[in-house]
């Protein structure tokens, strides 16, 4: 683990070269245009440094995104429209609340298709078969459908939260479920264990390993879902919102900071998993 | 009422004879029997409760009205798929997993960018790229440049991370025997190493094809030309035309399902020697 910090290290700064020479190649049009109009002939560190502090640029350098973020999160009441730690909230909210009903549901499915064979034979295929179908596609008409019923707010956006979810988890448990092995079921079986008895004593335990797998992935589709399910409800609050409404208004910083918002939520949310893993594993003896 | 009933009915009369089916003997044909039989038994119930409970066609088209709507709109059906299939998601799936490949096997001499690139790959795979679609509309244009873009930003980085892995496959003994042969770092590759990361590759090549399709339409939704997938359905269901949203959303199962299922179908002829594929 240790031998890798420098290579990342170097990966992840490299990165920010490039970002910073991409952003004075794509601004450099603009900057030379509003030179031309006011007469200025631009040297290269005049031209460098517009093309660093443009109001909307097409690429903002990561220290204007950098900015946006601090000034968003910290220096603006969490109650303000404009704190993007309001917006992140309203998305990790219907994300989390998605994710749960996800992996209940995956859960509760994988336990059915685990112990019932009508049910592994038929509905396992249709598990499989609904990931391929494009749900997102579908996040705009569940929303608007939801709220003529009546239902807003939370809960449509954590229906597709939930739809995306549901998938690893299923595949995951029923892995999980079915990975003790002959010998151990046997067992199992010489101490006339029932079915239930088996199912919490013994499968349960071993589908741990795979339920923290599933559940990350699960994590990071949910929080797609979430902001994807906020585009179609007219951009009122949410990470998802803050994207559409700075791309209807050109406001590219605003963009990027709610991008790196969301890439920050998705570490935390799958940093979180990955902890209660280690101490979960450990504590039932499983850690690696 | 009789229509709760007749949902009901065809309800229990699909269960019963999956369950007896399932407490037969497996063959190939109950194991493909099954399933679509609960699938007819799904949609059969669907159209019975909707007229049952008389559910509003705004709200949830019955499946007789979303076909007969997707017979008389093949052609507006083609036009978006054309846009959003042929020239944005296939275009991008084959751009962003040729480079992902191209550059997985270009890392993968260097040890140094291979410890580097791996861990900051798995990180970018886990993250929520479809937000990088206002940015790319922007940049690309409304057409389907844009839409080839984020196809190619979302399935880069899964492709980069299982082809990296999969170049990783053999064990020390077959390399060594390469060696012992005197085969070279080209020769090893393709002789050895590619094969090797063959179920890898595809299993990146099976993701990056759910997520092209997403890519593509959700792109749509930042804008687009007065055509696409994702265009149509977010104009229709602003003007309640569910029926043909829903007619878009057969289209997208099926195009989702057959690009699946046509990897997978290479897969099996690629990697018939793997462990997973015996039957």
């Amino acid at each position: 683990m240790r031998q890798s910090v420098v290579p990342v290290l170097t990966v992840v700064g490299a990165l920010f070269v490039v970002w910073y020479a991409a952003a004075v190649w794509l601004n450099a049009p603009w900057a030379h245009d509003k030179a031309k109009r006011s007469g200025e002939v631009l040297s290269v560190s005049a031209l460098v440094a517009d093309t660093w502090a443009q109001d909307k640029p097409k690429l903002p350098a990561p220290h204007q995104v950098a900015i946006e973020l601090w000034e968003t999160t910290v220096e603006k009441k969490i109650t303000s429209k404009r704190s993007l730690v309001y917006h992140s909230w309203v998305t990790l909210s219907a994300t989390i609340l998605g994710f749960v009903l996800g992996t209940g549901l995956g859960t509760l499915l994988a336990v059915g298709i685990v112990f019932n064979r009508t049910m592994d034979m038929s509905v396992m295929p249709w598990v499989i078969a609904s990931q391929t179908i494009p749900i997102l596609a579908i996040a705009p008409m569940i929303i608007v459908v939801l709220n003529a019923v009546g239902i807003s707010g939370l809960l449509p956006k954590a229906m597709i939260s939930m739809y995306l979810s549901f998938f690893p988890v299923v595949v995951g448990m029923v892995k999980g479920l079915r990975s003790p092995d002959a010998m151990q079921l046997d067992q199992m079986r010489t101490w006339n264990a029932s079915a239930s008895q088996t199912f919490w004593r013994l499968r349960l335990p071993s589908s741990m390993p795979y339920l923290f797998t599933s559940l990350k992935i699960g994590m990071a589709a949910s929080l797609v879902g979430a902001i994807v399910g906020e585009l179609p409800t007219g951009a009122i609050a949410g990470l998802g919102a803050r994207l559409l409404a700075g791309s209807y208004y050109g406001q590219t910083i605003q963009i990027w900071s709610a991008l790196i918002m969301a890439a920050a939520l998705a570490a935390a949310l799958v940093g979180i998993i990955g902890i209660l893993q280690r101490v979960t594993l450990k504590r039932m003896g499983m850690a690696q | 009422m009789s229509w709760l009933i007749l949902a009901l009915v065809i309800w229990a009369a699909g269960w019963t004879i999956n369950g007896w089916l399932a407490r037969r003997p497996a063959t190939r044909l109950t194991s493909l029997a099954v399933p679509l039989i609960f699938g007819v038994t799904l949609v059969a119930v669907w159209e019975a409760l909707v007229w049952g409970l008389e559910i509003s066609p705004v709200l949830l088209p019955a499946p007789s009205i979303i076909a007969t709507r997707f017979a008389a709109s093949t052609g507006i059906l083609w036009e978006d798929f054309v846009q959003t299939v042929v020239k944005g998601a296939l275009s991008g799936y084959a751009m962003g997993c040729g480079s992902a490949f191209l550059i997985a096997v270009m890392i993968d001499r260097f040890p140094f960018l291979r410890r580097g690139l791996l861990p900051v790959g798995n990180f970018v795979a886990a993250l929520p790229v479809i937000g990088m679609a206002p940015i790319l509309v922007m940049w690309f244009g409304f057409d389907w440049q844009s839409k080839a873009a984020v196809v190619v930003v979302m399935v880069f980085f899964p492709m980069l991370v299982n082809t990296v892995q999969g170049l990783q496959a053999t064990d020390v003994m077959q390399r060594d025997l390469m060696r012992t042969y005197a085969a070279g770092y080209w020769s090893t590759l393709f002789k050895l190493r590619l094969p090797a990361a063959m179920p890898f590759i595809f299993n990146g090549l099976k993701i990056a094809s759910t997520l092209a399709l997403i890519g593509a339409i959700v792109a749509e939704f930042f804008g687009s030309p007065i055509r696409g997938m994702g265009f149509r359905i977010s104009t229709s269901v602003g003007q309640l035309a569910l029926d043909l949203v829903w007619a878009e959303i057969v289209v997208a199962a099926i195009v989702g399902s057959a690009f699946y299922g046509g990897v997978a179908l290479i897969e099996r002829a690629v990697t018939f020697w793997h462990p997973s594929q015996r039957r």
